[in-house]
């Protein structure tokens, strides 16, 4: 009972969290550093919980699930879902102090804000937590909602507001198929737990039918939460319009928490290790659709990819250009549920975790540089940028060439783990894909920094205006060179989660 | 091992050492650059003359762990092959960055950095013994030439950069693809590894003659079409005299003097020695190919009107005789291949900072801008000269060496098997010698009637410090080639007793160590794997 109270600390306390900083926010009036500096202490709180956690045994953590444990069962510990509290809450601490400056000249800094980032870590850190489809479910759901309305933020700008209204119509639509997708798997398996649906399909004894429609369905709502193919139209659209400091944060942290979900649910309604000696004719039927649907989802990846990264090559603006990189990078981690193993699990924890840094660097420099929600965000206006602002220049060439995969930055490995993983579950052909889609969007990453270092600028000069922002572009850019020279320490402990 | 670890490491050092100057103070930069570029030298001396040479093997190997998911280690060391382009790599360096001096202008904090930088990639390159690490260095070169190339290139040195890096981005990715199925391959399949996956070059060298033919060849047409975009083989060259041209001086220097090399050099030790089957099927093919470069090469040099585009097609002419002598896969073929590469590194090295002088100068490299000047730079002439006649293949100097090797090995090969391949390819020797001495002419000789070009400046005392040791190694390896033939003889032997023994089951040469050496080497791979 207190092992689990221990164990449950960074959920408890993010939630804890999210709803002080509310008070803070009202008993503060004016003064707005207070929410800033307690929202960014919760979390490096909620990062240091999340730590403790990690370390802790996880030997008994499954048994606790059906041994009258608080949450009967509902939530995890510890492992994976600890790392991923660690990852989102430091991109909320990244997203939160680059805000600050951008908000402040955008539109005005409100408090807010804050609190919107930290329901947002706590519906994602409930994903991450998750071992039960209706858990599952409510991580999406605080997190989406959290989502619209920071699409929205900056309240007086039409396009945020389209980003907003587009991104909730879509969204609530997807989560609708989500929940019809779960509920017909429970028509199929009898249950929600997810470890007893794996259990179960492993014996054969379901509903076929249920099942099939049920993952089908629950594939559209999860394509859509990450945004692949052919349910990406939205993406491109809410990443362009909402605020630049949003969309970085939406397209990492969102991203890697609907990942999450996908793992689970692929983990458990995917099995792979069917004993050969307990085959019989409903196993293989069982076994048959297990590959089948493994199939659709690596079709799913290829076409993402190819997609996302040839629609970006024909995008003029820059956040445009990133926010189409995102849906190929999105194709690119599925490849790692493709894979369905160790390899492919631990591929996605290194590659999101990469992903994060330099997509929020990027986003950030881009936030920093642009000026009232359209000017100086064309892949034209970076011309000479080198000269006016070398260290930014600097650092951008850096993530376009970490998120083009060029060794030594922090992509590459984490591709490497992915194509690994791919190959040894046999999908070599997507693999090939992924290379060839790789070497589309070596275009436009190497076309930026062409703009950046061997063009000159005509007209006015791009003003950046950093302040703390720094902070953010210091830590990813250091973080994306150590996990590009050093992936080691990342990878194992990866592959211990799975 | 020391020696090893400061020849690849030291333009690191360099390269984040120049990072905390001062922008404004070029002259502290410029020095600093060259003295750790000389210093690098210096330091692979040790290895030059610390290298045994009848040992057939690996030498100062060093291994250490690195990302043990996919056992991918830091695991480094040369053989005799590596050790003459490590060699060359700290030869031309300190050459190239010595001609940045008067031909980089602006930004020269940057450009020493990226130069250095480069410098460790290609070292590197050279150096590992381990697939991953292999791409990493391969991947990293990337980054600075595309920078040399845009920032202090020509006038189209925007389509010039994005063709070179999308050409070899192209290659290597797919070949990204077949090492790691290599890897899983051999460490799971063949090997038995508990991890699965090995990306260990000396364990997969070792097996990776039992993967299944069919599978070999794709895997070796993944790797080759990376080393072949590189080399430039016909038809892959076109990126090649873009970059050439818009490359600045010392640029093209490292290019064609080292760049290319990594090609040929990932051929022999990847394609033939990890793929023997493969490599027989498609000996001929590349070699028609080859021998096709050699003459399209030549051809089209003969037309060109831009000095420095000449030396770049002659450049595609002169590596098809280098991958004509790889795939003849004999020990002459693979002799005069390597001495091959270095010499085309000196030769076409000399023959692009020739132009680059007389760029500065003029300012121009149109051919029919010049005429006569041998009577305004007598001395430039001879060096200029010396170069050119090293690049057709007159005897007594170093082209003519590997020029020979190479037809002789592509002509007594029993896996090509006819002797048309050299006879055709003889022929561009002769083309060789039409487009460079008409060139020669038409630049040096005739009347000086431009009037720019009455008052050129003969060389001056730096550009006969840059020249000076070329010419001594031109003629150096023209005239006595044993001194660097005898480094890279055993290994080469061997990699040529392996596939004789695979295609014909025994070899025609018996290396000197050749007992010992089995005996000792089949116990420590044993132990590794048991590891």
């Amino acid at each position: 009972m207190m092992q689990e109270l221990i164990y449950a600390l960074p959920l408890t306390l993010i939630f804890i969290l999210s709803i002080a900083v509310i008070m803070v926010d009202a008993f503060t009036g004016k003064n707005k550093t207070v929410a800033y500096y307690f929202s960014i202490a919760g979390l490096l709180g909620v990062i240091i919980a999340a730590i403790y956690t990690m370390t802790l045994p996880s030997a008994d953590l499954a048994k606790m699930a059906y041994e009258g444990t608080i949450s009967k069962g509902m939530l995890t510990y510890g492992g994976y879902a600890a790392f991923f509290d660690i990852l989102f809450a430091v991109a909320g601490i990244l997203t939160i102090v680059a805000a600050k400056p951008y908000l402040t000249r955008e539109y005005g800094e409100y408090k807010e804000f804050y609190s919107l980032i930290i329901f947002a870590i706590s519906g994602m850190m409930t994903i991450a937590h998750a071992s039960n489809m209706v858990t599952i479910f409510i991580g999406i759901e605080i997190m989406s909602i959290t989502f619209y309305v920071l699409a929205g933020f900056i309240r007086t700008r039409i396009t945020s507001v389209e980003a907003a209204l587009k991104y909730f119509l879509l969204g609530s639509f997807a989560s609708g198929f989500l929940l019809y997708g779960m509920a017909m798997v429970y028509g199929a398996t009898g249950t929600l737990q997810l470890q007893e649906i794996s259990a179960k399909i492993a014996t054969g004894e379901i509903v076929n039918i249920y099942l099939q429609i049920g993952l089908a369905l629950l594939i559209i709502g999860l394509s859509f939460k990450v945004a692949a193919f052919p349910f990406h139209q939205w993406a491109p659209d809410v990443y362009t319009g909402s605020p630049t400091v949003v969309t970085g944060f939406m397209s990492t942290a969102g991203k890697a928490a609907a990942l999450v979900a996908f793992i689970v649910i692929a983990k458990s309604l995917l099995p792979t290790n069917f004993g050969a000696t307990l085959i019989n004719d409903k196993l293989i039927v069982v076994k048959e659709f297990t590959e089948n649907a493994t199939m659709i989802i690596a079709l799913i990846s290829a076409a993402t990819m190819l997609i996302g990264n040839i629609t970006a090559i024909a995008q003029k603006n820059v956040k445009r250009m990133l926010a189409y990189s995102s849906v190929a990078h999105a194709g690119y981690l599925m490849m790692g549920i493709v894979a369905n193993n160790e390899n492919g699990f631990a591929g996605i924890v290194f590659y999101s975790t990469a992903y994060m840094l330099m997509q929020i660097g990027a986003f950030v420099v881009v936030g920093v540089l642009e000026r009232d929600d359209t000017k100086f965000q064309q892949i034209s206006d970076y011309s000479g940028l080198r000269k006016s602002h070398p260290y930014l220049a600097a650092v951008m060439a850096l993530f376009m060439f970490s998120l083009a995969g060029i060794p030594p930055m922090a992509g590459f490995p984490g591709k490497y783990l992915l194509f690994t993983a791919t190959i040894q579950s046999g999908y070599t052909w997507l693999t090939i894909v992924a290379v060839v889609s790789s070497i589309i969007s070596m275009w436009f990453y190497i076309g930026l920094v062409l703009n950046m270092y061997f063009k000159e600028k005509e007209g006015d000069a791009l003003v950046a205006d950093v302040k703390s922002s720094h902070f953010t572009i210091a830590v990813s850019v250091i973080g994306v060179i150590i996990l590009g020279i050093l992936p080691s320490f990342l990878i194992d402990l990866a592959k211990n989660f799975f | 091992m020391t020696a090893l670890f400061i020849t690849l490491f030291l333009p690191l050092v360099g390269s984040l050492l120049l990072l905390f100057f001062k922008k404004e103070n070029t002259k502290a930069i410029k020095n600093t650059a060259l003295g750790i570029s000389i210093a690098t030298f210096v330091v692979s001396l040790f290895l030059f003359f610390g290298f045994d040479s009848n040992n057939p093997g690996f030498q100062y190997v060093f291994e250490a762990k690195w990302i043990t998911a996919f056992d991918a280690g830091f695991r480094i060391g040369i053989d005799g092959m590596s050790m003459l382009l490590v060699m060359l790599t700290t030869f031309i360096t300190p050459i190239a960055i010595f001609a940045s001096f008067n031909s980089i202008t602006k930004r020269e904090k940057e450009y020493y950095i990226m130069v250095m930088l480069l410098q460790f990639a290609m070292t590197g390159v050279f150096m590992a013994l381990d697939l991953f690490l292999f791409y990493i260095f391969w991947e990293i070169i990337l980054i600075p030439m595309y920078f040399i190339i845009g920032i202090w290139g020509g006038k189209d040195r925007l389509y010039a950069t994005v063709k070179f890096f999308l050409f070899t981005v192209v290659g290597s990715l797919f070949m990204l693809v077949a090492i790691v199925w290599l890897g899983m391959y051999a460490g799971e399949t063949l090997l038995k590894l508990p991890s699965g996956f090995t990306t260990n070059y000396l364990l997969i060298k070792e097996v990776a003659q039992n993967i299944p033919v069919d599978i070999q060849e794709w895997l070796f047409l993944a790797f080759a079409l990376s080393f072949l975009i590189k080399v430039p083989l016909f038809p892959l060259h076109t990126w090649l005299p873009d970059a050439h041209t818009e490359a600045p001086t010392p640029g093209s220097v490292i290019l064609a003097g080292v760049l290319l090399k990594m090609g040929t050099y990932g051929l022999i030790r990847f394609n033939l020695e990890l793929f023997p089957q493969a490599s027989f099927e498609y000996a001929s093919l590349i070699s028609v190919l080859a021998v096709v470069g050699i003459i399209y090469g030549a051809l089209v040099a003969m037309v060109q009107t831009d000095i420095k585009r000449l030396v770049a097609y002659s450049s595609v002419s002169h590596l098809g005789f280098v991958v004509l002598g790889i795939f003849s896969m004999t020990a002459e073929g693979i002799q005069g291949a390597i001495i091959q590469m270095v010499n085309h590194g000196l030769s076409t090295g000399m023959l692009f900072l020739c132009v680059g002088f007389l760029y500065e100068r003029r300012h121009t490299r149109d051919i029919a801008e010049y005429g006569g000047i041998a009577r305004v730079m007598p001395v430039f002439t001879v060096f200029f000269a010396i170069a050119m006649f090293a690049s057709v293949g007159l005897p007594g100097l170093n082209g003519f060496v590997g020029e020979f090797l190479t037809l002789v090995g592509a002509f007594k090969s029993p896996f090509l098997n006819s002797h048309w391949y050299s006879i055709v390819a003889a022929s561009g020797v002769i083309f060789a010698a039409v487009y460079l001495l008409w060139m020669f002419q038409r630049v040096m000789y005739g009347t000086n009637d431009n009037p720019k070009n009455h008052n050129l400046t003969d060389m001056t005392k730096s550009e006969w410090a840059m020249l000076v040791p070329m010419v001594i190694f031109i003629v150096w390896i023209g005239v006595y080639p044993k001194s660097f033939l005898n480094i890279s003889e055993n290994s080469s032997r061997a990699l040529v007793n392996k596939l004789e023994m695979i295609k014909f089951g025994k070899p025609t040469y018996q290396l000197p160590e050749m007992k010992q050496k089995t005996m000792e080497n089949i116990p420590n791979s044993q132990n590794n794997i048991k590891k």
